[in-house]
């Protein structure tokens, strides 16, 4: 959503990907968000996830619904085919998308008010069908295009710019996908991009749905002292609890982990995601214990972040289904029906 | 009242009780004495219990709508007992189970009852509170047959091939075939003087629902994604798009599914479903009903504004909302032609039979995929749910599917630069590119304001002109939508203009009134926008009667805003009830009308 198209000029020395590609060509049009937004450092943070993965261009799809979040995929991947919906539809879109071609990598950008408010019926089903995309919120807890109300996800307690504290529940969206059963579950900080490129990356390379809830502030609606969403209150009060690595395909994991301490997962094309547990006390593979032990930390005002679920064994919507691996789309029509002999025999029935 | 293959057999039953096949077994057995037939279903929103009715006409003259008249009732619903004597005409009969005798409640001096005791027999037959149901409704099979002269042979037959697999069924039903068919034949007068006679009229026909034949149609066309919210009455169309799928849609080298259906959590999610798909390159459909259309209208005018291509099938249903769920109307013509905010309008085709939800489900691929627009397809319950007799569907494979414009990777590589909203060809029809196909094909869909080049604008010349670009598509629209069914008669000054359901009953009154030396000129829209034929049409005549299952005129509407036909020619003879339209209905209103005009 953008005037301006960036100058496609790469500095000779800038590194490559396997594709001959370098960073600047999975950028997109310049920003349009405010000065200092958090979803420009998630763009930055896609950028790099998609440059070091190998993805061609092409084969990215990006899907958005509406608001600030929303507009994000045109600032990445300007060679990627974009699909910026309707308000809070974004699931059904990709939902439909990957149905026809199920060889695109997905990512649908989405905010707090897209996902947990007008669309949080297609956020859950969407799960539910264990869609196989990398879902990113880029939660903030307030609604900036209409000049900061406050979203499903404010805090208890948490200040306005003008106005009183919320007294409503929060919607989180990470124990929502967890009690749904959702196979990727990570959360993150938009300021922390080496916590959030390999979540990224492993979440687009999950078989399943994958989903990425980023704090990232609002700069000009909700960044103020008492908000809890803010630069400083998220900083503060955010904690590591696994970490992911990256491993990709071919490569032999060389970092020396912590006995007990690394759970190393293959990934479809034989990349792997190697979690690493900074509290040792925490299960990544138990929905139970992930779930009591988020509770107990939400309560005590913590925000914790990190890979916070994970489940391979699950099939994915369309080996769920039995569906043909070719894309549906590029079927031949005259294959797609038995012809006219098998008509008649088929009319035999309404005799 | 006697006649040759001209009755109305009306069945009124308690649903739930399996009297369906039934009702089937006796409407297929007089269609294969070479008899036409029409059967119309008029059921409740219900599960079990409230009353419910089958109407089958048997028609020598091969009509299509319903009779208002009926002839003998086989009155098999003791809740419904005074409703249905009343309905039966003079001279007609009330068949019913007398094993509970109730001469006070059918009493009528113009109507011969007859009471058949079909409980006791079953009772006295059968073991199992549900056998001795269903066999009674065989059983009722038995006695209309014995009562109409129907073709026990052809009932044998019938009874054969559908418990194929399970002969030991074919046993009981006979039996209880026999039990009504006997009973009638020793207790009363048979034939009755309105009676079935072979005849050579259903060869090369079939009897089927417009819901099954547009499955089909999807099946032939090559959908590959279908998307739904249950909803009466559409289900069965995807019910039937599933089953063709499962038993035609298995690659052969992998045993994997070759196509994708999706119930989503709502017709919102589902209209989103066929968008992503469509703009995928996957032929996606979904289908709906009126209310589905409500919820599904912001994504429509996305569709419309930002170009992809969708079929959706809206089985309309008697409104306003919830309305009568299992009743038809033509009533959503309005809110489908301008569904969605914004100057938004939607190419729509009016099937009017089951043979044209076969063709047209196939037509809307194409136009949809052509003109890179929504196209809906207008079917009633009436088609949808209701058994027509029609002509063998043909499929000619020698037919390539239009796809539309598609650039491949080649196309894209040898091109300097692709804009998606270019009007190249002047038709108004832009050329578009699939995701996954070339890095030069990548663009960005939206449904804010964009340029000819695809770019985010709020500049008023660049967003109109897109959206003037969108009207010179609209044009070409109008040039390649199926063509109106234009009748002329006589040279005359009057014409009947219907849509979609209303055709049968509207060719049935035309001959009605033409035995009374009116003859009217005959036109029935097929597709909106309407062809200039329609227009043509119009302004040949001095008066139009617009005929349509509506209470606000809306195809009156339509035609006015987009033919700039003259009004004042146009008159509206509107049928609203939610009971399919039948011919008595037309042709006294017709006269009404003409001795109004000639009062004046």
């Amino acid at each position: 959503m953008s005037y301006i198209s960036k100058p496609k000029v790469a500095h000779p020395g800038l590194p490559k990907n396997k594709l001959g590609l370098t960073a600047r060509d999975y950028e997109g049009a310049v920003s349009t968000l405010c000065a200092g937004c958090g979803h420009d450092s998630v763009t930055a943070a896609i950028v790099q996830a998609v440059f070091e993965l190998n993805i061609e261009p092409h084969m990215l799809a990006k899907v958005s619904g509406i608001g600030c979040s929303s507009k994000t995929p045109a600032y990445f991947g300007s060679e990627a085919h974009g699909f910026n919906s309707v308000h809070g539809r974004m699931p059904s879109v990709t939902t439909g998308a990957s149905a026809a071609n199920r060889t695109l990598t997905y990512i649908g950008m989405s905010g707090d008010g897209d996902s947990l408010s007008i669309g949080v019926g297609q956020f859950v089903h969407a799960i539910r069908r264990n869609l196989n995309m990398c879902y990113i919120i880029e939660n903030n807890g307030v609604y900036g295009l209409t000049k900061g109300q406050f979203s499903a996800s404010a805090d208890i307690g948490t200040k306005p710019k003008k106005g009183l504290p919320n007294q409503q529940e929060p919607i989180d969206p990470v124990s929502t996908a967890l009690s749904l059963g959702a196979t990727y579950i990570a959360r993150s900080f938009s300021g922390d991009k080496e916590q959030l490129v390999p979540l990224i990356q492993g979440a687009l390379l999950h078989d399943g749905f994958a989903l990425v809830d980023v704090i990232s502030p609002c700069v000009t609606f909700n960044d103020h002292e008492g908000s809890t969403k803010s630069y400083a209150h998220t900083r503060q009060f955010y904690h590591h609890v696994v970490d992911a690595d990256y491993i990709p395909p071919a490569e032999e994991i060389t970092t020396q982990y912590d006995k007990g301490s690394a759970i190393p997962v293959e990934l479809h094309d034989g990349s792997k995601i190697v979690l690493r547990k900074i509290d040792n006390e925490y299960d990544p593979t138990s929905r139970a214990a992930a779930f009591k032990y988020l509770r107990d930390r939400f309560n005590a005002g913590e925000i914790i972040t990190g890979l916070l679920y994970i489940d391979d064994s699950r099939k994915e919507m369309h080996d769920l289904m039995g569906n043909i691996e070719t894309p549906l789309s590029e079927y031949p029509l005259e294959k797609l029906h038995p012809g006219q002999d098998e008509l008649k025999k088929i009319l035999s029935r309404y005799r | 009242m006697a006649t040759v293959n001209d009755v109305v057999i009306k069945i009124a039953t308690v649903n739930g009780t399996g009297s369906a096949s039934a009702n089937g077994l006796l409407m297929k057995s007089i269609f294969r004495m070479g008899v036409p037939v029409v059967g119309k279903n008029y059921f409740p929103s219900n599960i079990q219990g409230l009353p419910t009715w089958y109407e089958i006409r048997v028609t020598g003259d091969g009509y299509h709508a319903r009779s208002h008249r009926v002839d003998l009732m086989i009155a098999m619903n003791a809740q419904t007992y005074a409703r249905d004597l009343a309905e039966v005409a003079p001279g007609g009969w009330l068949l019913y189970d007398s094993t509970w005798p109730r001469s006070r409640l059918l009493d009528r001096d113009d109507v011969t009852v007859l009471g058949i005791p079909l409980s006791k027999m079953c009772n006295e037959s059968f073991d199992g509170a549900r056998a001795r149901i269903l066999m009674k409704n065989i059983a009722y099979v038995g006695a209309v047959a014995a009562l109409l002269d129907l073709n026990l042979d052809t009932i044998t037959e019938l009874l054969a091939e559908t418990f194929a697999s399970k002969s030991h069924l074919i046993e009981s039903n006979m039996k209880a075939i026999r039990l009504g068919y006997d009973y009638a034949m020793e207790n009363f007068v048979c034939p009755l003087p309105a009676k079935v006679e072979q005849l050579d009229r259903t060869k090369g026909h079939i009897i089927i629902d417009g819901n099954t034949a547009a499955g089909l149609g999807c099946m032939y066309a090559g959908a590959t994604v279908g998307a739904w919210y249950p909803i009466t009455p559409s289900t069965s169309l995807m019910d039937s798009f599933r089953s063709f799928c499962q038993q035609y849609r298995v690659d052969e080298a992998t045993g994997k599914r070759t196509y994708c259906i999706i119930q989503a959590e709502d017709e919102l999610a589902a209209i989103g479903m066929v968008l992503g798909a469509g703009w995928n390159g996957a032929r996606s459909f979904t289908p709906t009903s009126g209310p589905g259309i409500s919820l599904m209208s912001e994504f429509l005018g996305y569709a419309y504004y930002a170009e992809l291509p969708a079929v959706v099938f809206n089985v309309q249903r008697t409104g306003p909302s919830t309305g009568m769920p299992t009743r038809t109307q033509q009533a959503d013509i309005l809110s489908c032609a301008f569904a969605s905010h914004g100057d938004t309008k939607h190419v729509l085709l009016f099937p009017s039979n089951p043979g044209e939800c076969f063709t047209m489900a196939q037509q809307a691929f194409d136009l949809t995929e052509r003109l890179q627009t929504p196209v809906m397809v207008l079917s009633d319950l009436d088609i949808g749910m209701n058994d027509w007799m029609v002509p063998d569907f043909e499929f000619d494979e020698s037919q390539i599917p239009d796809r539309g414009k598609v650039l491949s990777a080649e196309d894209l590589e040898n091109m300097e630069q692709f804009y998606r909203y270019l009007d190249v060809d002047g038709d108004g029809i832009p050329y578009r590119t699939l995701p996954g196909t070339h890095p030069k094909g990548a663009y960005f869909t939206r449904g804010s304001g964009h340029t000819r080049h695809g770019e985010y604008t709020e500049d008023g010349e660049e967003y109109q002109d897109v959206v003037d670009r969108l009207l010179v598509k609209w044009e070409t629209a109008r040039t390649i939508v199926p063509a109106p069914e234009i009748l002329y008669s006589k040279f005359n000054k009057a014409a009947i203009l219907s849509v979609g359901s209303s055709d049968g009953a509207c060719k049935e009154a035309l001959d009605r009134l033409n035995a009374q030396e009116i003859s009217l000129n005959y036109c029935r829209v097929r597709a909106f926008p309407f062809a200039d034929s329609v227009k043509e049409f119009i302004d040949q005549h001095e008066v139009v009667y617009v005929i349509e299952q509506n209470r606000d005129a809306q195809l009156r509407t339509l035609l006015m805003l987009d033919s700039e036909a003259d009004p004042a020619k146009l008159q509206s003879l509107l049928h609203y009830n939610g009971m399919p339209l039948n011919a008595g209905f037309v042709v006294r209103r017709i006269l009404e009308e003409r001795s109004r005009g000639q009062a004046a």
